[in-house]
């Protein structure tokens, strides 16, 4: 794979992207991701309201896949349900794993989509999935 | 410099030659170790100190034979060498065995906040399970262990110094004349960790006068799974075992047992002798070269590589940007990029650095930073070796969109 393929312009844009960057004040759940191999920290903070994303923040530290991945995944998870957001995320697991490779399915992941070139770079896939595992985490306990 | 004698180097990795820097992780072997290892499970292979047949006395010598040869290369007396797994297992072995017999509620510990953690973890559980503090020592801002620092943090109540010789982060040499000639002064034993410096430099335990020094095997041109503890004999005889069971005794009955002379007292079970085997050739390989020769080249690539990275206006490196006193190891961050990316990109170029926290995290906290990237070099490496990683992360700023 070429290098460019995975640092391509939707993810650069979205790594450098600052409009999820933010605490959520009155969140209902606030949870820190950890890669502990590579010490990258994301805290992802969700306002769910009624069984919806009403609105969604992240701050930390992580590589420009985990930031653009967490912003993408805000921007794509906002406003859905609960059980929306969880289809999405499932389908996000499996194209980063591979195990999905249907394009139309693929587009319903929108901008996300981008980040399927990880599936070829085992060592990456820990950084794109960082905050899509701290969102299975919280709507579990929000559930 | 060698570069033929190492099969792995001459690997195409993402269709371009294998530019290795990672050898502060682990080195890559010259064919003498791969085939001496070979040669071992060929020819001389059996369970050492079990059969009384000729190919069990072959395999007994094979382990004995790698027990010399260590003792040789580090200056100690052939009984005071110990094999485990690895520096890591070396060092639980001290913090479990002398640690927890020797250590004392309210005593102190003393290590630098630059110690892997390797050698930071173990020496912690010391300290929970028996009360004892931690002292840390922090390196000035060029990096460097300060004598005054020595001075402070090693007192009357510290028992043990824990540091290592070479920093696997900022690479450079400790103060360690200075640091024994303290922890004398206060009477506490000093662990060496000789990681990162015995593949760089020439270590004798009995001129450095350390009570205890831990190496592996797989970051000296070596097999992984071969590790070595050295300590002082006098010390060693007054050690509980640590590991028990199989050939770590001189007899056993139903309630009691008597344990076996230093250092089989701290061998127990099957060793891995194909290993002991491939660090004995790991030795020779090193000898045939001279500490010298290695170090003469390793510090030209120093002083060439600190001196183009310097020159970057974009990348800041960790400790003092000089190549004295700096051995194999240059860390260092992009500004704007974070190493994860870093990595990748200079991966797609066939170059291997390493990136992240290198099992330092309390030197990251004290550093102020995440992680970085680690690039470490071993007497294989040359010149345009530096020349391709120089522009490997001039293409990094290129990816990640801050043009030239």
């Amino acid at each position: 794979m070429e290098i460019n393929d995975l640092y391509n312009q939707i993810i650069i844009e979205n790594s450098r992207a600052d409009w999820n960057r933010h605490k959520v004040d009155n969140a209902t759940v606030s949870l820190e991701g950890v890669n502990p191999s590579c010490g990258d920290d994301i805290i992802l903070d969700l306002l769910i309201d009624n069984g919806i994303i009403e609105d969604a923040g992240f701050h930390g530290d992580g590589c420009a896949i985990s930031r653009a991945s967490a912003s993408i995944m805000i921007d794509l998870v906002k406003g859905k349900t609960v059980e929306e957001a969880k289809e999405l995320m499932n389908l996000f697991f499996g194209m980063v794993k591979g195990e999905i490779t249907d394009e139309e399915k693929i587009q319903q992941l929108e901008e996300a989509a981008a980040l399927q070139g990880v599936s070829r770079m085992p060592a990456r896939v820990k950084c794109a999935v960082l905050a899509w595992h701290t969102l299975e985490e919280a709507l579990g306990k929000n559930a | 410099m060698n570069k033929h004698d190492f099969p792995a180097l001459q690997l195409m990795e993402n269709g371009k030659p294998l530019v290795y820097l990672d050898n502060a992780a682990t080195t890559q072997h010259p064919r003498q170790v791969i085939e001496a290892i070979t040669s071992y499970y060929e020819k001389d292979n059996a369970n050492p100190y079990r059969g009384v047949y000729e190919l069990g006395a072959r395999a007994t010598e094979a382990h004995e034979r790698a027990r010399r040869a260590v003792a040789e290369f580090i200056g100690a007396e052939t009984e005071e060498i110990i094999f485990t797994q690895n520096t890591t297992e070396s060092l639980n072995l001290l913090a479990y065995s002398y640690g927890m017999e020797f250590i004392e509620e309210g005593d102190e510990i003393a290590l630098s906040v630059a110690e892997h953690h390797s050698n930071l973890v173990p020496w912690q559980r010391v300290a929970k399970a028996k009360g004892a503090k931690l002292c840390y020592l922090y390196p000035d801002e060029n990096g460097h262990l300060t004598e005054d620092e020595i001075k402070t943090k090693i007192g009357s109540k510290t028992r043990l110094v824990a540091i290592a010789q070479v920093s696997n982060v900022l690479g450079l040499e400790a103060p360690v004349e200075q640091i024994v000639k303290r922890a004398r002064e206060v009477g506490a034993v000093v662990v060496l960790d000789c990681a990162q410096s015995i593949p760089h430099m020439s270590v004798d335990v009995k001129a450095l006068d350390v009570d205890f020094a831990a190496f592996s095997g797989h970051k000296l041109y070596g097999p992984m799974g071969i590790g070595v503890l050295y300590g002082k004999k006098e010390l060693l005889e007054k050690m509980p075992p640590f590991l028990s069971g199989g050939d770590m005794i001189s007899s056993v009955h139903e309630q009691s047992v008597t344990y076996a002379e230093v250092p089989r007292r701290f061998e127990a079970g099957t060793r891995n002798v194909g290993g002991e085997v491939g660090l004995e050739a790991a030795i020779k390989y090193i000898d045939s070269i001279g500490y010298e020769a290695i170090r003469s080249h390793e510090q030209d690539l120093m002083d060439y590589a600190i001196g183009k990275l310097s020159e970057i206006p974009y990348v800041t490196i960790y400790g003092e940007p000089t190549a004295k006193g700096r051995y194999g190891v240059i860390s260092f961050n992009i500004e704007g990029v974070h190493p994860h990316d870093t990595a990748s990109i200079l991966d797609a170029d066939g170059i291997a650095v390493r990136a992240g926290h290198h099992c330092a995290q309390p030197l990251m906290e004290y550093l102020k930073i995440n992680s970085c990237c680690r690039a470490s070099f071993a007497v294989y490496n040359t010149r345009e070796n530096v020349d391709q990683l120089v522009n490997g992360i001039k293409n990094v700023r290129r990816c990640m969109g801050f043009g030239n």
